[in-house]
């Protein structure tokens, strides 16, 4: 009856139904894996169905690991073909042969140790003369590989002999043992995956379960498919809605091309200043030059650069209506504010103003990290009757409070065409330092008198970059991981909202 | 930003203070001039060379790195940085430079000669007497030529200085312009004598003054300047002569500065005697020299002249934003260099030294009170005036746009706005467009040789640079291209334009075509109707003058039958189809692609349809 009942079990079938029928009738399984070998199933599955019941919470399971003792790849061929020794004692014969022709017949690693245990064994002779190994024992037993058959029932100084002959080694090995779970049943029943319409048409969902969902960690859903807006600008909007919180306007700047006149004349820059040396500037070829520019105007920016006015001495040398009209890219968006400015003194009653912008501005630059030939610029001007410097220190840091950097100071710095004029630094906690984040000024009377802005008008600006806090928020090292073409789109899909501030 | 390397030890001693780093570095601050780095004679060599920073000596003296603002040439030595620190710091009265002649002495003169209008018309001179060097004070003095030329001089094309020893020659001199082939002298550092013509030739392979022989090159005549002896002292704004070359132990030194700008002459003129003079046996005392202008009228260099400017207490404290009494300005401007004089009811004379030729207005004063005051203690008000903010109606169209296109799937690209010819024509095969481009005259690599006229091109070169992105790749982008335009007043414009790019396993011209017809439905611009029928997709068209429609186009850039233009009131406003492969090919891009590209400028318009451009 014994015989019969575990031919029954054997038989049994590898099923949820039957796992569960073990636990039911066994209250546990306490290892998977002599549950296998008992049953003759394969332990890989039944691994799959616990888990599939585990998720159902029908079972619940817990693992172990044993270190065990298993045969390495030497230790397999010993059971297959038989020990080292044993070869070498069938190969050398009744006859005896030469140690050559045995490693010819058997391979050079079998027979160097093989040989050896022969001889520790007493097993064979070995002649110096001759060269020749005969017998000496007439019949051997191979006990190695025979004891490799019962790896369980060695003791262990024999166990350590196999280890160093790298026949035998521990690995490890997980079993798991099971319990009762708290949805435990007899019978598997089906979990769905997902609510669908018909089951709420139907009502079915009522009676259905649904399997439940995984939750751990490192687990996402789907990414969406949607679109992504650039890093950059995500930073250019933030910038533009402080400005508009602010009360400022903002200015056309769709046009790269400027002369020379409203890109550096009308900002007071003399002809022979640095900045307007080919090394710095991209002039161009065609269109080379500008056709109109107000004649008025002109006449009035050529007096204060020759002869100065307006209590300037100005910087008495021979201005070049020629040098004037050379086009260019222009250098800075100031060339615009120049403009906004001349068009605001053209109006027949002044209004105070409040102007910003923020777009592209072109540097004949060697290219760097961190420098390239187009960047954009950021600026904003106040023009009002007495305005002062600690107005414009005043505005400017209600400006970066808004992008979160509150502590601020202020240098004396050189502008050509501002005066006072300052260098902004910020504190940046990262690095520990105070970094140049700007540069303002009140704009020279020299600038604003031949506009005919009314005397007692001031205007006080600043200006700042868009790519330098846009590579400190979002930690970029290179700007050309930010801007053109060979830009990251990842990148551009991974970044963060730009929330206000410099922090990420 | 010139950069002047003083020796940290020396300024110190000048100072009568040691400092650390940190504090020297507020003190910079303060002033307006920044410590840009500390260093070692032996460290600036070994990174020049490239070398490793690590072995450094303890012995070496350390050198302080200095940026100075570009319009503070008094501030490009050391003899002035450590002079305008000690009268900042109040340790020292600014000094009141004289022109005068030592019993014994005889007033140098110069003739000019008409010719030298053809090529550098002008020339200002002094005399340094009885100057002691020491090996620093000399090698300032090359240096302080050296930044000179650099900086305000514009590399000698407006002014080149030449310094003599004056016992070596004997006055009058005369500044001429001559024919090359006839001023024969023994330059500096040679020991035969050369035509200036064949000087020239063998300047060529100068590393250092190659770059200045354009300034003078092409002219028949070339500047020179004789004494009496018709020894040469100089061929300005090239070289000095051998004969008359300054040592360590020149006495009496004979200051030229040849120049195309007679303001900036006088400038670097009084840059280099205020300075050096505080070497001189009557320190501050300069011996003028007369200069014979061609007309044989006489000047008298330098012109140490105090400029003038009368500026009154209210107004300096309201140009601030401060309240300082009169006194009190007068005290601040005294750090600053400048002599005041209170007139009573806070109205101040100001005088300013030929050392500040950066002051050109009251608001120069008004900026020194306030470094002298100190910037950070200004205290910071918001200016009161009410205003509105408001948008530039381009450019919220364009953000209104660029969210639209985000949420359609695509992702949004930045490139930029200049590139080569080979790119922004040959490669999308609009050779013959050319003309239509600004093009840049003076690029410094072939990258940027024109500005871009369409976005496609910047859209490929960022599909090509991103290879490894899983297709389809979905990019868009909404910036200016610029355009030849005899309507502005530059000659060229900026146009608004939208690209959509598209790069699957298939071309996807669908897919651009359906971006279009949703930018147009999100702007509220209908199709127009074909023959009377609604489109296929159930939509009413119209027939409408706000309609827009495709037609069939021939654009060399796209496949041919697989591409359309974008009408609107008549005028085409845009391009759609699949890039023809042999432009693909032209970028090394695999996948085929699709693109649109819309100008947007018609529709930036208010709810009544005016246009807001």
């Amino acid at each position: 009856l014994y015989l019969l009942q575990q031919c029954q079990e054997n038989t049994m079938e590898l099923t949820p139904e039957n796992i569960l029928g073990y636990i039911n009738e066994n209250n546990e399984v306490s290892n998977s894996r002599d549950l296998c070998t008992k049953m003759n199933w394969d332990h890989e599955k039944l691994f799959g169905i616990c888990m599939s019941l585990v998720s159902k919470e029908m079972i619940v399971d817990k693992m172990h690991s044993d270190q065990i003792r298993s045969l390495t790849a030497e230790g397999r061929k010993v059971l297959e073909n038989g020990s080292p020794e044993f070869l070498v004692y069938q190969g050398v014969g009744t006859e005896g042969t030469s140690k050559a022709d045995l490693e010819k017949s058997l391979g050079k690693g079998v027979v160097n140790i093989g040989f050896s245990y022969c001889m520790k064994n007493k097993w064979i002779r070995f002649d110096k003369g001759t060269g020749l190994v005969t017998r000496s024992a007439d019949n051997v037993h191979d006990t190695v590989s025979e004891e490799l058959q019962n790896l369980e029932n060695l003791d262990n100084s024999k166990l350590n002999l196999y280890k160093k002959r790298k026949m035998v080694e521990m690995v490890k090995q997980t079993h798991f043992s099971l319990t009762k779970g708290p949805k435990f049943a007899l019978e598997v029943k089906t979990y769905e995956a997902t609510l669908t319409a018909d089951m709420i048409a139907s009502g079915s969902w009522k009676e259905l379960d649904f399997k439940p969902l995984n939750l751990s960690k490192g687990v996402k859903g789907l990414p969406p498919n949607g679109g992504h807006l650039h890093t950059l600008l995500k930073c250019r909007t933030m910038m533009k809605e402080i400005f508009l919180e602010m009360g400022f306007q903002e200015m056309p700047t769709n046009n790269y091309v400027e002369s020379s006149f409203w890109n550096f004349d009308a900002l007071f820059q003399p002809q022979q200043h640095p900045a307007r040396d080919a090394h710095d500037t991209f002039f161009l070829s065609d269109p080379a030059t500008a056709k109109d520019l107000p004649a008025d105007y002109l006449k009035r920016v050529k007096e204060m650069h020759e002869n100065g006015g307006s209590g300037s001495i100005g910087w008495r040398y021979n201005w070049s209506e020629d040098e004037a009209r050379k086009n260019l890219l222009r250098t800075h968006t100031t060339a615009v504010s120049a403009r906004m400015l001349y068009q605001l003194a053209q109006e027949k009653e002044f209004t105070p103003k409040k102007y910003f912008s923020i777009d592209k501005v072109f540097r004949n630059e060697t290219l760097d990290p961190t420098h390239l030939a187009e960047f954009n610029q950021i600026e904003g001007l106040v023009a009002d009757y007495n305005l002062t410097l600690g107005n414009l220190m005043g505005v400017i840091r209600e400006f970066f409070s808004k992008l979160g950097l509150t502590n601020i100071k202020f240098k004396p710095a050189y502008n050509p065409y501002t005066e006072p004029s300052m260098e902004i630094f910020s504190y940046h906690e990262g690095h520990g330092k105070w970094l140049e984040i700007g540069n303002s000024g009140v704009f020279r009377p020299e600038m604003l008198t031949p506009m005919n802005l009314p005397e007692g008008v001031r205007v006080i600006a600043w200006g700042l970059s868009l790519e330098r806090p846009t590579m400190i928020k979002y930690k970029y090292s290179n700007i050309r991981d930010l801007v053109g073409h060979k830009v990251d789109i990842d990148g551009v899909q991974k970044n963060t909202i730009c929330r206000r501030g410099l922090g990420n | 930003m010139p950069t002047v390397s003083v020796v940290r030890d020396e300024l110190f001693r000048e100072l009568g203070k040691t400092y650390t780093d940190e504090e020297f570095e507020d003190l910079c601050f303060e002033f307006g001039i920044e410590l840009d780095d500390v260093t070692t004679e032996k460290e600036m060599v070994r990174k020049e060379l490239g070398l490793a920073d690590d072995q450094m000596d303890e012995d070496e003296e350390i050198i302080y790195k200095i940026d100075i603002p570009a319009n503070r040439y008094d501030l490009l030595c050391v003899e002035g940085i450590s002079r305008a620190l000690r009268i900042f710091l109040e340790k020292q009265a600014t000094p009141t430079f004289v022109n005068d002649v030592a019993e014994g002495n005889e007033v140098q003169t110069m003739y000019v000669k008409p010719e030298t209008a053809l090529i550098r018309p002008h020339v200002v001179c002094a005399t340094l007497r009885g100057v002691t060097f020491t090996k620093e004070s000399y090698k300032s003095f090359i240096d302080l030529q050296d930044k000179l030329h650099q900086n305000l001089c514009r590399q000698r094309t407006l002014v080149a200085i030449g310094t003599h020893d004056l016992d070596t020659l004997k006055g009058p001199f005369r500044y001429e312009a001559l024919p090359p082939e006839k001023i024969v002298f023994t330059p500096l550092k040679q020991t035969r004598e050369f035509n200036a013509k064949d000087l020239m030739e063998f300047y060529k392979t100068d590393l250092k003054l190659k770059q200045y022989l354009h300034i003078i090159e092409d002219s028949p005549v070339y500047p020179v300047i004789y004494d009496s002896n018709d020894v040469v002292l100089s061929l300005p704004p090239i070289i000095n002569g051998a004969h008359s070359a300054i040592t360590l132990d020149t006495k009496d030194v004979f200051i030229e500065c040849t120049a195309t700008d007679h303001t900036k002459a006088c400038i670097t003129l009084n840059t280099v005697v205020t300075m050096f003079s505080q070497y001189c046996a009557q320190p501050f005392t300069i011996e003028p020299v007369k200069v014979i202008d061609q007309f044989e009228k006489e000047r008298v260099y330098p012109d140490l002249g105090l400029k003038e400017f009368e500026v009154n207490q209210r107004a300096v404290c309201k140009a601030i934003g401060v309240d300082i009494e009169a006194e009190k300005i007068v005290s601040l401007l005294q750090k600053m260099q400048l002599f005041v004089e209170h007139k009573g009811e806070g109205n101040l004379l100001v005088r300013v030294p030929p050392t500040r030729s950066d002051i050109l207005h009251a608001c120069d004063i008004y900026e020194d009170v306030a470094i002298a005051w100190g910037y950070n203690n200004i205290v910071k008000e918001l200016p009161t005036c009410m205003t509105v903010g408001k948008e530039f109606p381009l450019n919220q169209l364009s953000d209104l746009l660029r969210s639209e296109l985000a949420m359609v799937g695509f992702t949004e690209i930045l490139t930029w706005a200049l590139c080569s010819v080979q790119e922004n024509f040959v490669n999308v095969k609009r050779e013959h467009l050319m003309e239509t481009a600004v093009t840049i005259g003076n690029p410094k690599t072939l990258d940027f040789e024109v500005c871009r006229t369409s976005l496609l091109p910047c859209a490929l070169k960022t599909l090509a640079a991103n290879k490894d992105a899983p297709v389809p790749v979905k990019l868009f982008e909404v910036s200016d291209v610029i355009l030849v335009s005899d309507e502005h007043e530059s000659g060229a414009k900026n146009e608004r334009r939208l690209l959509v790019l598209y790069s699957g396993k298939e071309s996807g011209f669908e897919v651009v075509h359906g971006v279009l017809n949703r930018i147009m439905q999100v702007l509220g611009v209908p199709a127009e109707l074909d023959n009377n029928n609604s489109s296929s997709n159930g939509e009413k068209g119209t027939g409408s003058d706000d309609a827009y429609s495709w037609r069939e186009s021939q654009d060399k850039t796209f496949f041919p039958n697989r591409q359309a233009t974008v009408l609107h009131k008549n005028k085409e406003i845009g391009i759609f189809g699949v890039v023809h492969p042999e432009v693909l090919k032209a970028f090394d891009i695999v996948y085929p692609c699709s693109a649109l590209e819309l100008n947007i400028e018609p529709f930036c318009y208010d709810q009544h349809g005016n246009s807001l451009l």
